[in-house]
């Protein structure tokens, strides 16, 4: 055995009980779907895991119901301290149950075990943990006296997070005492069929949460409801402008986190240790499909040589390979078609003129896999410094004054995240007040904390997830705030109209 | 002998300076009662796009400054708009053709809504951001920041509101940070120009509010479709009809191609709140590691 090769570890998936079939997951029950079945496989070997149900607007339209019925009857009634009770079970049963989630999501996503097992599930919980916190306390939100719910959210999430965007969307939610339809992504829904479980075992009432697994299509009919009263979509910007199309013109409220092309921002004087492992994990955590992922690094000139070589000596050092064992540090790709995005965007770098170095390492025959990509001799104009890429590759640019790296950080209709290694603190401050970026990491890249609020500037989408502000989506506020002499000419309220809670469509707002 | 009366020229607000609209077309504004008062410039394409670039180089700027300095500014129009009381309320009187103690009290409420949001320029950002309790070694602390560019119409033919309603759009996006085009009320621009008169003596630096008048139905899908325009305030939006049929949906969908931020139209005159100063800011959250001691 050669010097840092160490034998297999890997998780066994036989700790999980799956069933060979999942349908929905409508008011309390498993029930079958209307649509067709398909399977979801496991990205690293392409055998088949499960099949699951494919809602129809029917289903959808059941769901809803199902959720605006338990929204009347039961969940905005509920006390906050009970509605609090119940988030809090979720979170211990999500840790009671942590290594079967952990199994069960790299198995589906192909993300190493380590990522699910060391961030992703706990993660889960700790969302859990922090909105079950809020669920009595709503009035201290930042809202004014008496905050109310909105009514029945429809959620739909993406397949590189599947269980924490679905804690992200579902935990304040609930906790602010909306009821929901949820959407994973078409193939990642497993996760979230082991988590309607956890639900059944919570004893949440019905309807509070609802499941819907599909593709687009089912997505769409989702947000489309004419009964729902809140939008909350993760995942791709073009799809988040339509998204943004469809709700225009109806009282539904949006919150929307989109793409990213993330600046990582390294200065001379950084430190260097730290910033390398900085950039690894600023990019390829989780095989990069992170829309915060660090995929623009920014280098200050006279240190680039040195940490491109360091980079690269890095990344020799990293494992790609099953994801169940527990020695991988990059997975395989989610989806044939996310592969061959990633593949074509390559290409187009090389073709454009910007240097390629790939990491040296063994492809297994089966599944999708791509192996850590570094691209130097970049210019801001090249598709891969401007595009999306999601995946394992990293664009490399350099500057030479602060000025200037943060003209190159802001030059892109994407405002998500930024990262900055520098040991000046004042630097750094007076760099990240410059910054249009909802995110700024500080000699740190990619930490998340249920207590503090992510998203993004721009093209990035609205709102933000975590936090007061996270909570304050879901809710909506009862009363003004300004003296009542200062209204003297105005009318009332214009949220007087929406007593009733059901949301007014308009015309156009579906048509185009 | 009566003496002949020296009419105003009524003219755009950009960017610091008073053009006419380079189209060159004006329209008519007339009294409650159909009396011929003005010819007020009908802003044109062009003109909004000039807006928004004299809007985008003073965003800098205007966000740059301290809070305090912001605050000071806005509570300075307060002052100069208070000392121009009288004409004010004559135009008002004239236009919105209501009584001398109707427009009176416009006028007030109108000083008395920027003194409300001057007094938020240095406290909003204690009230909307927080320092995050995050696990692990960070620092962590989110603060609301300005924008950018915000596009906004005034609420268009409110009784005794031309004044009140363009103050109650404009306070709470500049207070932030915010630069602003605003179009003001069509039927009633005579207060929306001489604010802008009262604006350019003041401190308030050129470019930060910018003033167009003339057809919002006309002007507004130009400003919801640009891409240099960070957020849409659709205020006054719910009345209009374009030429072609066209309503304030259209601007939404329009600006969903840029994913700009978009404040739904409320009826009437919007009453001063902190959420109408939140929906102009983005959160910016910071983390930074600490050392282990």
């Amino acid at each position: 055995m050669a010097f840092l090769e160490y034998a297999a570890a890997p998780e066994s998936p036989s700790i999980l009980n799956l069933k060979a079939q999942y349908g929905l997951f409508i008011d309390g029950e498993f029930v079958d779907g209307h649509g067709d079945v398909f399977d979801t496989i496991s990205p690293a070997t392409e055998e088949v895991i499960a099949s699951i149900a494919q809602a129809t607007a029917g289903d959808v339209d059941t769901a809803v119901r199902a959720a605006r019925r338990a929204y009347e009857t039961v969940w905005s009634r509920m006390s906050g301290s009970d509605r609090g009770k119940y988030l809090f079970r979720i979170a211990r049963l999500v840790q009671e149950r942590a290594r079967e989630l952990a199994v069960a999501e790299s198995l589906d996503n192909g993300k190493p075990i380590r990522e699910t097992r060391d961030v992703d599930v706990p993660l889960v919980a700790a969302w859990f943990f922090y909105y079950a916190g809020w669920a009595d306390k709503l009035e201290h939100a930042g809202l004014g006296p008496n905050p109310r719910a909105l009514g029945v959210a429809a959620q739909v999430i993406p397949w590189n997070f599947p269980l924490l965007m679905l804690a992200w969307k579902i935990a304040p939610a609930l906790a602010a005492g909306n009821t929901v339809v949820i959407k994973p992504a078409e193939t990642t829904s497993l996760t979230a069929m082991l988590f309607a479980e956890i639900l059944q075992q919570a004893d949440l009432p019905a309807g509070v949460v609802n499941i819907v697994t599909g593709p687009g299509p089912t997505g769409q009919a989702l947000v489309t409801h004419d009964d729902v009263n809140k939008v909350a979509f993760t995942g791709s910007t073009n799809v988040g402008r339509m998204i943004a199309r469809q709700v225009a013109g109806t009282q539904k409220r949006l919150t929307l986190e989109l793409g990213g092309k993330a600046a990582n921002i390294v200065f001379d004087d950084a430190p260097m240790d730290q910033a390398i492992e900085g950039i690894v994990n600023g990019i390829f955590f989780n095989q990069g499909h992170v829309c915060c992922a660090g995929s623009r690094l920014l280098v200050q000139e006279n240190v680039h040589d040195e940490v491109i070589d360091r980079l690269k000596a890095r990344l020799s050092t990293l494992r790609m390979g099953d994801p169940l064992d527990k020695n991988t540090d990059i997975g395989a790709i989610n989806s044939a078609a996310q592969l061959e995005r990633i593949r074509t965007l390559s290409d187009t770098g090389e073709n454009e003129g910007a240097e390629r170095w790939t990491a040296d390492c063994r492809i297994p025959d089966k599944g999708f896999w791509f192996a850590p990509t570094i691209f130097t001799k970049v210019s801001a104009a090249h598709a891969i410094a401007r595009e999306e890429i999601f995946g394992p590759v990293l664009s490399v640019l350099t500057f030479r004054t602060p000025a200037e790296a943060i003209t190159k950080a802001n030059n892109t209709p994407y405002g998500l995240s930024a990262g900055i290694w520098t040991e000046k603190g004042s630097r750094m401050l007076a760099l990240v007040d410059q910054l249009k970026a909802g995110v700024v990491w500080a000699n740190t890249f990619n930490r998340f904390d249920p207590a503090s609020p992510f998203g993004g500037y721009k093209e990035s989408g609205y709102g933000r997830e975590g936090g007061r502000h996270g909570l304050a989506a879901y809710l909506e506020a009862s009363g003004w705030d300004a003296p009542a002499a200062l209204s003297a000419a105005s009318t009332p309220p214009a949220d007087a109209k929406r007593a009733t809670r059901k949301p007014k469509q308009t015309r156009k707002a579906v048509a185009k | 002998m009566s003496r002949l009366t020296v009419p105003k020229t009524y003219k755009l607000y950009i960017g610091g300076k008073f053009p006419r609209s380079e189209s060159g077309r004006t329209y008519e504004v007339v009294s409650a009662k159909g009396d011929f008062l003005a010819n007020a410039a009908k802003a044109s394409r062009k003109d909004a796009r000039d807006a928004v670039v004299a809007a985008r180089a003073a965003v800098c700027g205007w966000a740059g400054a301290t809070a305090y300095n912001r605050g000071q500014v806005i509570y300075r129009i307060a002052e100069l708009l208070e000392g121009r009381r009288a004409q004010f309320v004559d135009e008002i009187q004239s236009s919105e053709g209501v009584t001398a103690a109707q427009a009176s009290a416009q006028v007030d409420t109108a000083i008395d809504v920027w003194v409300w949001y001057a007094g938020w320029a240095d406290k909003y950002a204690q009230v909307a951001g927080n320092a995050n309790p995050v696990s692990g070694p960070y620092f962590n602390l989110s603060v609301p920041e300005p924008t950018g560019v915000v596009a906004a119409v005034a609420p268009q033919g409110v009784a005794s509101g031309s004044l009140l309603g363009l103050v109650s759009v404009i306070a709470p996006i500049v207070v932030s940070g915010n630069t602003v085009v605003v179009v003001a009320d069509e039927a009633a621009p005579l207060s929306a120009i001489s604010l802008s008169e009262v604006l350019a003596t003041s401190d308030v630096p050129g470019g930060v509010i910018n003033m167009l008048t003339g057809s919002a139905a006309e002007i507004m899908p130009w400003l919801a479709a640009h891409a240099d325009v960070n957020a849409l305030d659709l205020t006054g939006a719910g009345s209009l009809e374009g030429a072609k049929g066209e309503s304030w949906v259209d601007l939404q969908l329009a600006a969903a191609e840029t994913l700009k931020r978009v404040v739904a139209p409320v009826a009437g005159i919007p009453r001063p709140a902190l959420e109408r100063i939140t929906a102009f800011v983005e959160t910016k959250t910071v983390w930074h590691t600490k050392s282990m001691l």
